[in-house]
């Protein structure tokens, strides 16, 4: 059996759960057509099980237990410690989130468990299921095979698989809360609520036009090589996390995981690599251009139209010819 | 206030590593290395937190006698000691292996924080700090921006999706890993560097079983989502034939 452990916050069903769901139905087909249990954690989470239950799983599972609002890794692994536990499945699929690179690692190594994390796709071997990884920056993917006893914990790199592919059911599933216990005083960390830091003057996912720059810059006097372009192409100026790390630009700048996730018409990456932190933010764009000294940049592997060379020769001869 | 910093070093960003024969790592004889970037945010963070508190830097690496490097490095800028965890056998393990090593060697020396970088630029499993602070039984928080120290308890800044941010309290001991971008590093000086050679670096055995949970069985080029088309000729000949593409072939200007 697979478990596939949905989001849900303020009884909202997160988008990722159906990915999630539709991730932990691909590797059902691959491992010979295991069951699939869904899982949401959280007071209130009845109306999102509820949405949830329209997908094609065996029933899904609910965890109601005060403690887990708000959100704490310790609550929420002495929750799924238990849940694991008394369903004991083959996997647990859960969505390469920032809440679960918080708490699944903790999980999986208090049950002594394999855990892989975003994963980009998953195929069948005769060793079992084999897991598809991006590593050393994107430049190269490895195909991973848990070892040691199940359940194998995976999560998914978002986007990696399309939340219209979850299959529905014919009939909602079953819905049944199960009860677990948590003491209070071993939730060790006490959360304030979240908040912005700036308002975002900035709605970069509005945008029908960016360019967005990276590392490649150089420095930020280099800045308006970049902002001339977007000023002829009518485009917004994003940027890559070490350009808003270093305060060439500001935060709401930033195209991301970390930052805005951004789907254009035409994106132009200027001097960025296109690690997958970057990349998960803006590879909904419908056409990509990349500049880039590196032939081998990851950045290439997702770009429609790309340049190999200098940017500081190549982007004002594109403004020149823009300016004809 | 006793601090380690764990520092893992990885191959440059800039280098294209190529595969080992069996297809399964990198050839490590043809790849520079250098401290994970993370990491190095990490290190300014615990010389800060020194800085305004006092007490003690303990640097805590696993991997072959190669780590020595990034570990020099960082007890160049400023870090006052040691911990290497040595084997050739955590070149390339898994996440695990590698926190389970850490723990073993940082046990008996009752930490009061641990930082560690979110996740490592080469197999980037953000697990390793979250894996130590469940062996080390210290609470932890991920992704952190901002860390506030005050009668022992910690107070950081969670950074979260979409801008959002959280301060979470938690009491100490307790492990926070470092988001990049938290402070502006430091380089080592001349005479850190020097000051770094008499520094001790006590070398521990792993365990001689390793914790592996999980294995590469074959590396590939990643699958190409797009069919790419690389313009070539001189800046202007490559600017001329782009600019028609996008107005002719895409349609986006």
């Amino acid at each position: 059996m697979i478990l596939a452990i949905a989001e849900q916050h303020d009884g909202v069903l997160s988008g990722v759960s159906w990915e999630t769901v539709a991730g932990a139905q691909h590797l059902s087909a691959v491992a010979g057509g295991m069951p699939v249990k869904a899982v949401l954690l959280g007071p209130g989470c009845a109306d999102a099980a509820g949405q949830l239950a329209q997908a094609a799983v065996d029933e899904v599972v609910t965890v109601e237990h005060a403690a887990l609002a708000p959100y704490t890794p310790d609550a929420f692994t002495a929750a799924l410690e238990q849940v694991v536990t008394a369903l004991a499945p083959a996997f647990v699929v859960l969505p390469h989130t920032y809440q679960t690179r918080d708490f699944v690692p903790k999980l999986a190594a208090r049950l002594d468990r394999p855990l892989v994390t975003d994963v980009v796709s998953l195929k069948g071997s005769d060793r079992g299921p084999l897991f598809t990884r991006l590593v050393f920056q994107g430049k190269i993917a490895a195909d991973v095979l848990p070892e040691a006893a199940s359940p194998c914990f995976v999560t998914l790199q978002v986007g990696a698989f399309r939340a219209d592919a979850a299959a529905r059911g014919m009939a909602a599933a079953p819905v049944r809360p199960v009860q677990v216990s948590i003491d209070p005083g071993a939730v060790r960390q006490r959360p304030e609520p979240p908040f912005r830091e700036a308002k975002e003057a900035v709605d970069l996912s509005k945008a029908e036009r960016i360019v967005a720059v990276g590392r490649g810059l150089g420095k930020p006097e280099h800045l308006p090589i970049a902002q001339r372009l977007a000023a002829l192409l009518g485009a917004e100026i994003g940027a890559s996390r070490p350009i808003c790390d270093a305060g060439w630009l500001p935060l709401e700048r930033q195209v991301g995981s970390s930052g805005q996730t951004v789907a254009p018409a035409l994106y132009v990456a200027l001097g960025i690599s296109g690690a997958i932190q970057h990349a998960v933010g803006m590879k909904g764009a419908k056409v990509i251009v990349a500049v880039n000294k590196d032939a081998d940049a990851p950045i290439f592997e997702i770009a429609d139209y790309g340049i190999v060379g200098d940017l500081f020769e190549i982007v004002p001869a594109f403004a020149a010819e823009l300016e004809k | 206030m006793k601090i380690a910093v764990c520092v893992k070093q990885v191959p440059t960003r800039e280098g294209h590593p190529r595969l080992n024969e069996s297809g399964t790592w990198i050839s490590e004889q043809d790849a520079g290395f250098e401290m994970n970037e993370p990491d190095q945010y990490a290190v300014e963070a615990s010389l800060r937190l020194r800085e305004q508190h006092g007490g003690e830097v303990v640097v805590c690496a696993a991997g072959p006698a190669r780590v020595s490097q990034a570990i020099r490095e960082a007890l160049a800028r400023g870090a006052d000691r040691a911990i290497h965890v040595e084997d050739d056998r955590l070149a390339g393990s898994d996440a695990s292996a590698v926190a389970e090593s850490l723990a073993l060697a940082m046990r008996d020396e009752a930490f009061d924080l641990v930082l560690t970088g979110l996740q490592s630029d080469d197999q980037g499993f953000a697990q390793t700090g979250v894996i130590l602070a469940e062996r080390l039984g210290m609470p932890h928080a991920t992704i952190v921006k901002d860390i506030q120290v005050s009668d022992g308890g910690l107070r950081v800044k969670r950074e979260l999706e979409g801008g959002w941010f959280q301060w979470v309290a938690m009491p100490l001991p307790a492990l926070v890993t470092i988001q990049s971008g938290i402070n502006q590093v430091r380089y080592a000086t001349l005479k850190g560097i020097m000051a770094a050679k008499k520094k001790e670096i006590r070398k521990v055995a792993a365990p001689a079983t390793l914790a592996v949970r999980q294995r590469i069985v074959a590396m590939h080029t990643p699958e190409k989502a797009k069919a790419t088309t690389i313009i070539t000729g001189s800046p202007a000949e490559a600017a001329r034939e782009l600019v028609r593409r996008l107005r002719e072939e895409a349609r986006v200007i």
